[in-house]
């Protein structure tokens, strides 16, 4: 509305001088502006990097990738570096607003990650040369063992009358879809019209039985015992698990979404170099540690998940679960304009029932 | 004469410039995004899209939702002022401060502490469980967004209404009583009619910010409830529509203007201007 717009406006009225003494470059060996997912690096790296490289970090954070999105495309605030997720990347990509990075200046990169997700990313960076993972993981579905009979391994159970006004839904257009899409057997980035709308019915089918629906409020939700089940991000789960030792973090049979954020430079990004030493800086196997103890999201690189000293998260099936093992995995592709207008207007109508 | 012109032309430059930066030019670009295309072309769909079932749905819900607690606000708010009216002025400064002191913490912490207090996990439950009395389970109903609108708003409407009661001379309802009113006379033919341009305004400072609210019904109707604010807040943020959303804001401002007129029609002497 207005405000969200004067807020646009504001944010990048403030942002506008920082972008305009970007050459003049303010610390010893300039900066670099980073625009990252909220709480989703440990602060003190950033620290660590001012320290050693003398380059000063400009930090932004945002909420979804499609508040994100605009921001990029009009070019108001020229970021250096941005960590969107998969199919974001792609929509990127192919409206030609990311550089390609040069490797040489990330040899922490190919050193470190793990080759499955270099294999991943060929999803929507087909010759792994925009971007560089940093986070992955899987959707699933969060439980209370006190508050569920016996044990859960579908998405019917989001269905199930009764656990009516215990469960939680997230709260956002692709994520909802995929639950409903795979629990009627279909992929998740369809684009098929018959599909979308039975996919469309049982989210409104199930609508009664949600007592809520939520985006980062599952962790909170889960802990304090409001709801007996929640579609939640693998990530949470460690944290919430830690929080609350009844809460038990499944992968649904039919099959789920295997998401990667990645770091990416944008093609008019002004500080290119630093960006390069940037990301390789996040490679470090002890940096990459240090993010993934804070933030307990996966990483995939090898060589921090090697240094991680208890046993039972190293090898932990929620942070690094053998995908061989399920199937019907699946990453979010770009679908196109037309195909998202498609799933706004059919997520309207689920959620003014 | 011409000093005092340009001189005063000049102190008033941060404010004009201030209203264009921060209304005119945000107001423009709402226009103009609500009335084009993704391509830029000229349309009118942006607009029209407001009377698709599910947008007039979420309209007439938030109408409604707003209408309710509009009146329950007026309920509450017209005796506790006539209350504070009839007390000393030690007294009623220290209610009025009671009722001022909430607003000077953040709404959004305020809205999220409610949400805390109603939880079914949540405080009020466990008193009643502890004194054994049925649970409340109103979170995630249109119940909660009324019980949010009207505890955030309430005072709006207390403070024009109770600074139009204390503005009523005396003499004139000694003079009713005089002439041998009762006291419900009174009230009906004297005291109510003086306050009405009070009551005008606080209607307009309820219903308004009721009307366009998004993170009242986000976090107390756990999203499933779509008002009209909502729909729009998330063609900018998730669905990255801004011309839908300028759209149908567009719309939003049509009710909001016809409210303001109605209240600047009743209240000439700026009474409601208190806050």
């Amino acid at each position: 509305m207005k405000k969200a717009l004067s807020m646009a406006c504001l944010s990048a009225a403030l942002l506008l001088p920082l972008t305009g003494c970007g050459n003049s470059s303010s610390g010893g060996n300039g900066e670099v502006i980073v625009y990252n997912w909220g709480e989703y690096l440990d602060p003190e790296t950033l620290e660590l990097f001012e320290e050693e490289t003398g380059i000063k970090v400009i930090y932004d954070e945002f909420e979804t990738n499609e508040i994100m999105y605009p921001k990029v495309e009009t070019g108001a605030t020229e970021y250096d570096v941005i960590c969107p997720s998969d199919y974001m990347i792609q929509k990127l990509i192919e409206n030609d607003l990311l550089a390609e990075l040069n490797f040489d200046n990330i040899p922490n990169a190919k050193a470190n990650i793990g080759s499955q997700y270099w294999d991943q990313s060929k999803e929507f960076d087909p010759e792994n040369k925009y971007s560089v993972p940093y986070c992955w993981g899987t959707v699933g579905i969060l439980y209370n063992k006190t508050m569920v009979d016996g044990s859960i391994d579908s998405w019917e159970v989001l269905w199930d009358e009764k656990y009516a006004d215990s469960i939680l839904m997230q709260d956002s257009v692709r994520d909802a879809f995929m639950v409903s899409l795979k629990l009627n057997g279909h992929s998740m980035n369809s684009t098929d019209a018959d599909e979308l709308e039975a996919a469309k019915n049982s989210l409104i089918e199930q609508k009664p039985l949600v007592q809520a629906y939520v985006v980062d409020q599952v962790r909170d939700k889960m802990i304090g015992n409001e709801a007996a089940i929640g579609v939640i991000y693998s990530g949470e789960a460690i944290y919430t698990q830690r929080e609350n030792p009844d809460l038990e973090y499944v992968i649904p049979k039919e099959g789920t979404n295997v998401w990667i954020d990645s770091w990416v430079i944008t093609r008019n990004a002004p500080n290119k170099e630093n960006a390069e030493k940037f990301i390789d800086f996040m490679c470090r196997p002890e940096i990459a540690l240090k993010n993934f103890e804070y933030i307990t999201y996966s990483t995939p690189n090898d060589a921090a998940r090697a240094l991680i000293e208890e046993e039972d998260i190293r090898n932990s099936s929620i942070a690094f679960p053998d995908l061989s093992q399920y199937s019907g995995l699946e990453t979010f592709r770009y679908l196109g304009e037309d195909a998202d207008q498609m799933y706004n207007n059919l997520w309207k109508e689920v959620k003014s029932q | 004469m011409k000093n005092n012109k340009i001189t005063g032309r000049l102190l008033s430059a941060p404010y004009l410039l201030w209203e264009t930066v921060f209304i005119l030019i945000p107001l423009g670009m709402v226009f103009y995004f609500g009335l084009t295309d993704r391509t830029g072309a000229f349309t009118l769909e942006n607009v029209l899209a407001m009377m698709s079932a599910e947008h007039a749905k979420a309209l007439w819900l938030s109408i409604g939702l707003s209408l309710a607690s509009t009146l329950i606000c007026f309920l509450l708010a017209y005796p506790l002022s006539m209350i504070l009216a009839h007390m000393n002025v030690n007294q009623h400064s220290f209610i009025v401060l009671i009722f001022i002191l909430p607003m000077w913490m953040n709404f959004l912490l305020r809205t999220l502490a409610w949400q805390t207090l109603l939880e079914k996990n949540g405080v009020i439950n466990h008193i009643l469980e502890f004194l054994h009395m049925p649970s409340l389970n109103i979170i995630n109903t249109p119940a909660a967004i009324i019980l949010g609108m009207v505890y955030n708003f309430l005072p709006f409407m207390v403070l024009p209404v109770y600074n139009s009661l204390v503005k009523i001379d005396p003499n004139v309802v000694n003079a009713a009583r005089d002439l041998g009113a009762n006291e419900l006379q009174t009230f009906i033919k004297i005291t109510f009619p003086l306050t009405l341009p009070g009551v005008i305004s606080g209607i307009t400072m309820v219903f308004v910010p009721a009307l366009t609210t998004f993170v009242i019904s986000k976090l107390l109707g756990g999203s499933k409830i779509l008002l009209i604010g909502n729909v729009i807040e998330e063609e900018f943020t998730q669905a990255g529509n801004w011309h839908l959303g300028s759209g149908l804001s567009i719309v939003l401002m049509i009710f909001i203007i016809f409210n303001m007129v109605i209240s600047a029609i009743f209240d000439k002497n700026g009474e409601g201007n208190m806050l």
